[in-house]
């Protein structure tokens, strides 16, 4: 099994800083991180090679500097990883981050599995899986829960969608997104981290990936969407009506907000 | 080729209409003020409402597809006979609900187009070029991006619950356009069955009693249904008692669970994480019941209970028994 995940890095959401009056999100406020919901992607990838053999390859675009997420894929059980990287890549939306991401599979080559997270914590859309899976021209199956059988030309899965879950079985090759609650990831162990180091990792310019992507597909330029203005709300605190003791009356206030609120018979 | 008017997903499950698609119409008809457009609704299969309904509730136009395939969750089989009715359609606007399944078609049905797609919206408007603002939180909700999209249909997706449902009147009619479907026969996915139903449905609920960590056994949620059901509610968790299986995951509230907006969230033993408060911050009236008088969630509550959630519950159990409240 040939299998790419896609993960990208991201500010450390714990401790990053927005400022609300300039509507800018200052990302040298916090570290960064690989986004939470890819190291699911990236677990469910190496479960799926320890089960049945294969290959797993980390796949990010991102700068230069996110080749650290692509190691640190590594030390949790990739066996390599693809930096995309260019200048015009910059001010990527969902479409030229997919466009740029599928064009860099294509020229990988083949493959039998892409699995995405569900979203990152940044970006915030969920977008860029299904996006991809269509540009490449293959099958995706969203919001996947359950890994339950990987055969030789399919796998079969559980998708929980439509207030539901539902069994589907998916042909390769093709894309699943992941859920948080599909596993819990491993953490890097000490002789991976030093594979880590020694690792080699792959990657592509815009001009490597001539005859895939042109450059009006990608970046800025390649974004039909424009984010025109940023308000970084007030976090809209309550003013809290504390009780440290005196509970009757505590008790007696949530009644009468039940009342008001007609809550009760 | 010129592109006209807004065209509304109206989504449904098994024949049953989401509440999503009054929604889209209601705001696709407050944007018509600003811009004269006409609304349209996509609908594929059958649905158990009568298809007046969707005038009834703002449609102009209704496009029909119908087949039985629709009656499954067929991301691929909905996105080629999606393309198709925007293709004749032709709108400049597409409006899709941000539920799970619009959320997994939506992606693939731009990519299809050539065309942006905006997740998640909270607010749409129209600009004074005539082009759609689409407003939406990002940065796991810590800020609010204002964005247009420079293709056409300018696609997005709509969160669930931030504008009203469309009246329904009756002497609205519309025109219904059948479109035959296409591409049934390329399956790559088989949906082999459905194996489940959401437990509940927590974002509906009225009242949601939380647990989190403070809870030490996964039986003492019983304590809290026992408290929601007083008030015709339901229980929610933090991820932290999910991820320790104390409770299903539909029960979880927050960034990657469920977002609830109940006229009453009692949150017992729960920290007020960033992540739990972007999914219950909305709520009509919040009450906290924490006995660590530093923990976040005060900031968010109206009230606040310093105190042993395993003291509180029941005697709030006990006084709402009192006053012979059931529901
Ligand atoms: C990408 C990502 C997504 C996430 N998504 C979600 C999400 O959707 N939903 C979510 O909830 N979290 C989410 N989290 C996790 C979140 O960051 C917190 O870890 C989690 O919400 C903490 O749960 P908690 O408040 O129950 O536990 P804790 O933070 O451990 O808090 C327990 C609280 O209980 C109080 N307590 C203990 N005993 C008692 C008692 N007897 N009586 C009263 N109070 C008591 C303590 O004082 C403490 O404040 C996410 C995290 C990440 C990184
Ligand atoms: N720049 C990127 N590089 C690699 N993968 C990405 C990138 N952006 C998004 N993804 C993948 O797409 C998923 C959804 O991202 P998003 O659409 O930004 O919410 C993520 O969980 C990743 O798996």
């Amino acid at each position: 099994m040939k299998i790419l995940v896609l993960i990208k890095q991201v500010p450390d959401m714990e401790k990053v800083k927005f400022d609300s009056e300039k509507g800018v999100i200052d990302r040298k406020s916090a570290g960064t991180e690989i986004n939470p919901f890819d190291l699911n992607a990236l677990e469910a990838a190496v479960q799926i090679k320890e089960k049945v053999g294969g290959e797993v390859i980390a796949l990010t675009m991102g700068p230069p500097t996110a080749e650290s997420a692509l190691k640190e894929a590594i030390s949790r059980g990739a066996d390599n990883g693809i930096l995309v990287s260019d200048r015009v890549f910059g001010g990527s939306d969902t479409k030229a981050t997919s466009a740029t991401l599928s064009a860099a599979i294509k020229k990988f080559g083949e493959f039998d599995l892409v699995i995405a997270g569900e979203k990152t914590v940044d970006g915030d859309t969920g977008q860029v899986g299904p996006e991809t899976a269509e540009m490449l021209e293959v099958p995706h199956v969203s919001f996947v829960t359950e890994i339950i059988e990987i055969e030789e030309k399919s796998i079969t899965l559980v998708s929980e969608i439509w207030e539901g879950s539902y069994l589907k079985k998916m042909m390769y090759p093709g894309l699943i997104t992941v859920t948080k609650s599909i596993n819990a990831p491993r953490l890097p162990s000490f002789k991976m981290k030093m594979q880590a180091k020694k690792a080699q990792l792959i990657s592509y310019s815009l001009e490597d990936l001539n005859g895939f992507l042109a450059e009006v597909d990608t970046g800025f330029k390649g974004s039909p969407t424009k984010v025109k203005k940023i308000v970084v709300p007030e976090d809209t605190l309550r003013e809290c009506k504390i009780f440290r003791d005196g509970f009757d009356k505590a008790i007696e206030d949530l009644y009468s907000v039940m009342n008001e609120k007609n809550l009760l018979n | 080729m010129e592109y006209k008017g807004i065209l509304v997903f109206a989504e449904h499950n098994d024949g049953i209409i989401h509440k999503i698609t009054y929604e889209l119409l209601n705001k696709a008809k407050e944007l018509c003020k600003t811009k004269e457009m006409s609304v349209y609704a996509a609908v594929f299969g059958e649905i158990e409402t009568d298809i007046n309904e969707l005038f009834y509730r703002g449609a102009d136009k209704v496009f029909c597809v119908k087949d039985n395939e629709f009656n499954m969750p067929d991301e691929m089989i909905y996105t080629e006979n999606f393309y198709n009715v925007i293709k004749i359609a032709k709108p400049e606007i597409v409006l899709i609900g941000a539920t799970t399944f619009g959320r997994s078609i939506a992606p693939r049905l731009a990519a299809k187009l050539k065309t942006g797609l905006t997740a998640d919206c909270t607010e749409l408007k129209i600009d004074a070029d005539g082009k759609l603002v689409q407003i939406r939180p990002a940065f796991s909700d810590n800020i609010l991006a204002h964005i247009k999209t420079d293709t056409l249909p300018q696609m997005a997706t709509i969160r669930y619950k931030e504008f009203e449902e469309s009246k329904s009147d009756e002497n609205r009619t519309g025109e219904i356009i059948e479109i035959k479907a296409v591409n049934l026969a390329e399956k790559v996915v088989e949906i082999i069955r459905k194996i489940s139903s959401k437990e509940i449905d927590i974002s509906e609920a009225e009242v949601v009693v939380s647990g989190g960590r403070g809870i030490k056994n996964p039986d003492d949620f019983k304590m809290l249904e026992e408290l929601a059901l007083l008030m015709g509610g339901v229980v929610g968790a933090s991820r932290a008692v999910v991820d320790d299986g104390y409770i299903s995951k539909d029960h979880q509230v927050g960034y990657s669970g469920n977002r609830v907006k109940p006229k009453l969230y009692i949150a017992c033993g729960i920290s007020g994480a960033a992540q739990h408060i972007a999914g219950m911050k909305e709520s009509d009236t919040i009450i906290a019941i924490n006995n660590d008088p530093s923990a976040q969630i005060f900031n968010y509550a109206d009230i606040g209970i310093v105190a042993d959630m395993y003291e509180i519950v029941p005697q709030m159990i006990s006084y709402l028994n009192s006053k012979g409240g059931l529901k």
